[in-house]
């Protein structure tokens, strides 16, 4: 019994100390993001790397859901002759779900086990002690422009990937299922608000943030050796996917009221 | 080493102390180092050599003693003033630490350039200069570090250290893994530099031929303690069993664990 007491005990604290341990990274990574010297290069090769490197994967993502959001909902709307309102339902659920959430996710793939695997490599290699050592902040240096690159690339490939999935929907709509064209384009602008997108957008960087900040966390308390950046990529990735979820609903419900 | 007469303690470290959970790794550990003095710090494998090269540099906080480098308290001090000390560094590790992400003159030229606001141009120049001297060619500037040899990568750790002329140089095993002509070339490299700047050095090292070769004064730890600390010259009579074992590289004495022992007998009764 008591053993039980003890490991339930030790879970407990270490679940404490796990979430201490971000929170104080996350103040520190945002204190470190917001001072100067902001390492211009640095961030400009983290924007390349998550955002234009990401275009392919988040655009092909976004055209086959668009494209299946179009046959799965004309199928199910037919039932009760609501067909028209596939090109509606295509761009809401674009726009506000599925851009920022399949986007994140697949982000949070590409790029969060990368930033993990590469700091956490640096971590074990000792080049992060080596930064200090050259009178460099690691947090400053590493992880302030990941954030920020994140931060701000997430939106704009959320942006381009709404944009995608709506015309994968549109090339169902029209080649597919026989929608004419100007009606369907029509449909698609008439029920949407600008805060739709907001709200995409918002999401959107959110979970860059979160990814950024889920890889490097992970990454700079890697363990050592082999094992322990891989046990960090994982981690990065999977904690990265959880957040994401979470977020969104949380988001949603906020902007709900 | 020059400046041998110089009596003036560059670095005093006094009863460090140092746990990792219930270990303790340091142990009322003190050394003092004089300007312009080479000292070698030795011992096993584990025995917290490279932790207290990380706690004098400050990437590793002590749990108690006091670090004093030109006479200035370090420990408890501001992030500023910590940065500040940083500059009088320059340090190479075991495994090189160079960043892989860039190219060889950025990384000798990392501190540098941003102390000094160099363009590329100006950067590239010094780096030229400062790997001529560690004996490369200027083709490796633009290579990455997976792009070259164990040995050049150790040169090119040594340039980077020593790129805007630190007066202390830490080397933590400046010689592992390579070759004894490779070993040799890189401690006479480690000895023109220093002798160049003038630097008070602390090297850790298990290689005894690269620690007479470079090293003024020879300082022994072991369980977290200096046990022995003198001249090279009186490197072989010391009258302390460890440290004699560890100079002779003998497989029996007081420093080899149980394990080791245990592990020997199992092995000599596997082939008995």
């Amino acid at each position: 019994m008591l053993d039980l007491f003890q490991s339930l005990g030790k879970g407990a604290l270490a679940f404490c100390h796990q979430i201490g341990s971000v929170a104080l990274f996350i103040l520190l990574a945002l204190r470190w993001s917001l001072t100067p010297p902001f390492y211009g290069k640095q961030i400009l090769k983290q924007i390349i790397d998550i955002g234009y490197y990401s275009l392919p994967v988040v655009g092909l993502t976004t055209l086959f859901s668009g494209m299946v959001l179009a046959l799965q909902s004309y199928t199910g709307f037919a039932r009760f002759s609501a067909e028209d309102t596939v090109a509606t339902v295509v761009v809401l659920s674009v726009t506000r779900e599925l851009g920022p959430v399949l986007a994140g996710l697949m982000v949070a793939g590409r790029i969060g086990a990368s930033i993990a695997a590469e700091i956490g490599t640096m971590r074990v290699t000792d080049q992060i002690d080596a930064l200090e050592t050259l009178s460099t902040r690691p947090m400053q240096y590493l992880v302030g422009p990941r954030i920020i690159a994140g931060t701000i690339c997430l939106p704009i490939l959320v942006l381009i990937g709404d944009i995608i999935g709506v015309f994968g929907g549109y090339l169902v709509g029209i080649y597919k299922l026989q929608f004419n064209s100007s009606i369907y384009l029509s449909r698609t602008l008439e029920f949407l608000e600008i805060s739709d997108v907001i709200l995409g957008l918002i999401k959107a960087a959110v979970f860059g943030f979160i990814i950024a900040l889920m890889g490097c966390f992970h990454g700079y308390n890697s363990g050592r050796g082999a094992e322990g950046v891989g046990k960090a990529t994982t981690n990065a990735v999977v904690s990265a996917s959880i957040l994401i979820l979470i977020a969104n609903y949380t988001v949603t419900a906020l902007f709900f009221g | 080493m020059n400046n041998k007469n110089k009596q003036i303690s560059k670095i005093e470290i006094s009863n460090i102390t140092k746990k990792f959970g219930e270990e303790l790794v340091l142990n009322e550990f003190s050394l003092s180092i004089k300007e312009s003095e080479s000292l070698c710090l030795i011992g096993t494998s584990g025995s917290g050599k490279s932790v207290a090269l990380k706690c004098l540099i400050g990437l590793l906080a002590p749990d108690g003693g006091s670090i004093k480098v030109d006479g200035k308290e370090t420990i408890g001090q501001s992030k500023a003033q910590h940065e500040a000390l940083l500059d009088h560094f320059g340090m190479t590790f075991q495994f090189g630490a160079l960043f892989d992400s860039l190219p060889i003159w950025e990384n000798v030229t990392f501190r540098l350039r941003r102390k000094e606001k160099l363009n590329k141009i100006e950067a590239k120049e010094i780096a030229r200069d400062i790997v001529s001297q560690l004996g490369l060619g200027p083709q490796v500037l633009d290579l990455f570090p997976a792009e070259l040899s164990g040995g050049m990568q150790k040169r090119v750790a040594i340039a980077r250290a020593i790129a805007d002329k630190p007066d202390i140089l830490l080397f933590d095993e400046p010689t592992s893994g390579l070759d004894p002509i490779t070993s040799g070339v890189i401690n006479d490299l480690i000895l023109n530099s220093v002798n160049r700047l003038g630097a008070t050095t602390l090297t850790i090292s298990h290689d005894m031929a690269s620690v007479r070769q470079i090293a003024d004064t020879v300082a022994m730890l072991h369980r977290g303690k200096i046990i022995w600390c003198g001249s090279i010259k009186d490197i072989n009579h010391t009258g302390i069993a460890e440290v004699e074992q560890f100079v002779n590289g003998n497989p029996y004495g007081p420093l080899t664990s149980d394990n080791a022992n245990l592990a020997q007998t199992h092995q000599s009764e596997i082939y008995d």
